[in-house]
């Protein structure tokens, strides 16, 4: 059972998750915000995938939860994008910038 | 040594990594949603390479094809053609961009040596089989919560997207 060592699956979550991070904190438009945290969810099941292989006692758990957190994150996906579409039937705008309303 | 799997796990990788810059530095928003597929895909690739069959096939039903679809409708049912940028976000991103990097110094800290001894595993046997018997016996509580969720998230959706009241209706 050789092959590829734990921390480079880690460090690949990890280059995602950061991708994510940073798509989500600077992008304007709010679909691709969106987006960018479903990038975050997924470099987040791939570490539960790699401990549910790699951890001390290799068990099925970690995929069962990485299936909870995917239909998890297509609900939020979801009520998310309804949220976006109520407020742009407001609005007129997707920029993020612009959905201050509970400001002031 | 370089096994077959590490030359495997380093091309899906590289692909999912360039997915997620072309996401970040593309200007199109339909291209960003095209290197996304890359990067989802990719992501089931690595999760094949981790003995976990059943829940790549997942990831590209409900990634590669749900979600993808689903933000495609968003950014085409709303305008996106404005790129432009605010003032002073070029601050503001440089500063996002040096917290984040932070984040991944600190993090990679944490796990780049980490060695972790590979113990035997029967994952890769009849993987959906036991994810099938490990549903229905030991998580067959949360399993049922999840269908609750998914229809609160359906009707949900549904009343925060349609119409607001009957006279906004009338008017149009």
């Amino acid at each position: 059972m050789s092959g590829v060592p734990a921390s480079a699956f880690l460090s690949l979550a990890l280059i995602l998750f950061c991708i994510g991070l940073y798509g989500a904190l600077t992008k304007r438009n709010t679909v691709i915000v969106l987006v960018s945290i479903e990038l975050m969810l997924n470099a987040v099941n791939i570490n539960l995938v790699t401990f549910s292989k790699y951890g001390m006692m290799p068990n099925i758990t970690g995929q069962v939860f990485a299936l909870f957190a995917m239909s998890v994150a297509a609900a939020e996906a979801a009520v998310g994008l309804a949220i976006l579409f109520a407020l742009y039937r407001n609005k007129k705008s997707v920029n993020i910038d612009e959905m201050d309303a509970m400001k002031n | 040594m370089m096994s077959g799997e590490f030359i495997a796990f380093m091309g899906i990788a590289l692909v999912a990594v360039i997915g997620g810059v072309l996401l970040l530095n593309l200007s199109n928003v339909m291209h960003m949603m095209v290197a996304l597929v890359f990067t989802f895909v990719s992501i089931a690739g690595i999760y094949v390479l981790l003995s976990a069959e059943f829940v790549a096939a997942v990831q590209i039903l409900i990634y590669a094809g749900a979600i993808t679809i689903i933000m495609l409708f968003g950014i085409m049912l709303t305008r996106h053609e404005d790129t432009s940028e605010a003032p002073g976000s070029s601050w503001r991103k440089f500063a996002v961009f040096l917290g984040v990097l932070g984040f991944a110094a600190v993090l990679y800290f944490g796990i780049y040596n980490l060695d972790l001894p590979q113990m035997e595993n029967t994952l890769h046997e009849k993987n959906t089989m036991q994810i099938g018997e490990a549903l229905y016996s030991k998580f067959v509580i949360p399993f049922e919560l999840t269908s609750v969720l998914l229809l609160v998230a359906l009707i949900g959706s549904i009343m925060l997207a349609k119409k607001d009241d009957e006279k906004e209706g009338d008017k149009e």
